[in-house]
């Protein structure tokens, strides 16, 4: 259909090289690091009990795969994020439209939501082991806590800066409260809402790894407690390895839905 | 023989606020006939715009009253922004109001095709407003006020927002679809230039508190479209009038 230029072409071919580039550059920043440990390691220059080395990463790595602990492990931090996430996600939207609704409701909430906001649910930690038990059902009551909030305050904040000019239009065509939601408010923020997925998800993981800290007898927020208290850096270090990739994973689905979104609707 | 359609008698706005009331509209009875393009310029801030929201609906009125003729009658509002909606095609913001209205039909639909097509939309029927110039985007938003197939079209300064030769140019677009579609209209603008080249009649207000300062019916020797009636040999005798009404001090 189009005929490219070989201005074009030179164009094209300069922005592949660039991204080549950036990507390799990555790539050998991560191997330089990992080697500089290990040989760091390997010639004593750092004390391996305390600071690991990449080769005794890999034998914990093999030997908790030997056992098949390690998946366990996995699982229940996996489930207890993608609960968390999903409740708050959903709660948070529901709220959020109700607040968009009546206005009076979102009035009378905001002092309290505020407070609930800025107050650090950590320290509602031992009360919710308290409440709720010493149990997976309290990990991911903690983790909702953490997301929920901030996720509520950003989508009814968007909700309500949606452009008015939208609403005016709407409401000189005869539109109802419910059109108004449906046809302007929700389509104009399905970007700030995958926005908020990306921050719900990263406090998901937070609020479970942190009441894994607190009470866990599983999860990769156990591993990292437990090899910390038997002074097993490998354990711990290898539990945050996992964790970041896992969290790296997710990130990276939330961007794919987006794109995925964003193609459809231009 | 004329036939009124809206009759707006001794219509006043008044906006309250914590720190008091603003008096925007004080007294402005009006009436338009059908199928006249009507003008209103004032001073700006004189409640132009308040007038066409009252109208439109979206605010209530603090005093007076305003009738139109048909009880069911069909308002179109269309203002500076065009506010098309970037995540729908152009075909399906043309569609909106009639969606609204549970009015989708064939019929309809096949009516907005029609006017997509003959206004030199067609190629973008399924393009989104990203994709078009402002020019462009005001015409679809004109034809997204046409679907509803109203009785009457409120314009809110629909041209402000384009550069002045884009301007003229739409300026001359809407008018000739307007009148091919033979609807009524009741614009604001600060343009008097604008004012005088499209419209039938203009009513010129004071400054807020708005009344009814004078009102011109627009006779214009060998008047067709908005362009060359720019050329018309009473058109700088109107503008000069206008202007003094207007009274302009910066």
């Amino acid at each position: 259909m189009y005929t490219y230029s070989q201005e074009h072409k030179k164009y094209l071919k300069r922005k592949r090289k660039d991204k080549w580039i950036i990507i390799s550059c990555q790539i050998l920043i991560l191997i330089f690091f990992l080697l500089l440990w290990e040989v760091a390691a390997h010639y004593q220059w750092i004390n391996t009990f305390l600071s690991s080395s990449p080769s005794l990463i890999v034998k914990t790595f093999s030997s908790l795969l030997a056992n098949n602990d390690l998946f366990t492990h996995i699982g229940v931090t996996l489930y207890e994020t993608v609960v968390s996430f999903g409740i708050a996600t959903i709660l948070g939207l529901i709220i959020s439209i109700l607040l968009w609704w009546c206005p009076r409701i979102a009035k009378i909430a905001d002092p309290y939501l505020t407070v609930l906001n800025s107050l650090p649910k950590v320290a509602l930690g031992p009360l919710i082991i308290i409440w709720v038990g010493a149990s997976t059902n309290s990990i991911i009551f903690m983790a909702l806590l953490i997301s929920i909030f901030v996720s509520i305050m950003n989508i009814y904040h968007d909700f309500v800066e949606t452009d008015r000019h939208y609403i005016i239009l709407l409401k000189s065509l005869g539109a109802k409260k419910r059109d108004i939601f449906f046809k302007a408010v929700l389509p104009a923020n399905i970007s700030n809402i995958i926005n908020n997925l990306k921050i719900n998800i990263s406090m998901a993981f937070i609020g479970v790894i942190m009441g894994e800290l607190l009470v866990s007898k599983k999860g990769l927020g156990y591993l990292i407690m437990y090899g910390s208290q038997v002074f097993n850096i490998n354990l711990v270090i290898s539990s945050v390895f996992i964790l970041g990739i896992l969290s790296f994973s997710f990130y990276y689905l939330i961007c794919l839905l987006e794109k995925i979104i964003q193609k459809k609707n231009c | 023989m004329k036939k009124i359609i809206l009759t707006l008698s001794h219509l006043k706005k008044n906006y309250q606020e914590d720190s008091g009331e603003t008096k925007a509209i004080e007294d402005i009875s009006l009436e338009v006939e059908e199928g006249k393009f009507i003008s209103i310029v004032g001073p700006s801030g004189c409640g132009k715009s308040t007038l066409l929201s009252i109208l439109a609906n979206l605010e209530v009125a603090s005093g007076g009253t305003y009738t139109f003729e048909k009880p069911s009658v069909r308002i179109a509002y269309m203002l500076q922004k065009d506010s098309l909606f970037p995540w729908r095609t152009i075909l399906d913001n043309c569609l909106l109001g009639l969606e609204l209205r549970n009015e989708l039909t064939e019929e309809n639909r096949n009516y907005v095709l029609h006017l997509l097509k003959t206004y030199g939309l067609a190629d973008f029927i399924d393009k989104y407003p990203n994709s078009l110039s402002g020019g462009m985007r005001q015409r679809v938003a004109l034809i997204r006020t046409l679907a509803i197939h109203p009785d009457i079209l409120l314009l809110d300064e629909p041209f402000s927002a384009l550069d002045a030769m884009t301007r003229v140019a739409l300026a001359e677009d809407v008018y000739n679809m307007i009148k091919k579609e033979g609807k009524t209209v009741l614009m604001v603008t600060h343009d008097i230039g604008e004012a005088v080249s499209l419209s039938d009649k203009i009513v010129v207000l004071t400054k807020r508190p708005s009344t009814v300062k004078k009102i011109y019916d627009i006779h214009l020797t060998g008047k067709s479209t908005p362009i060359k009636n720019r050329k018309c040999k009473e058109f700088s005798e109107y503008y000069d009038a206008i202007w003094r009404d207007l009274d302009v001090h910066i």
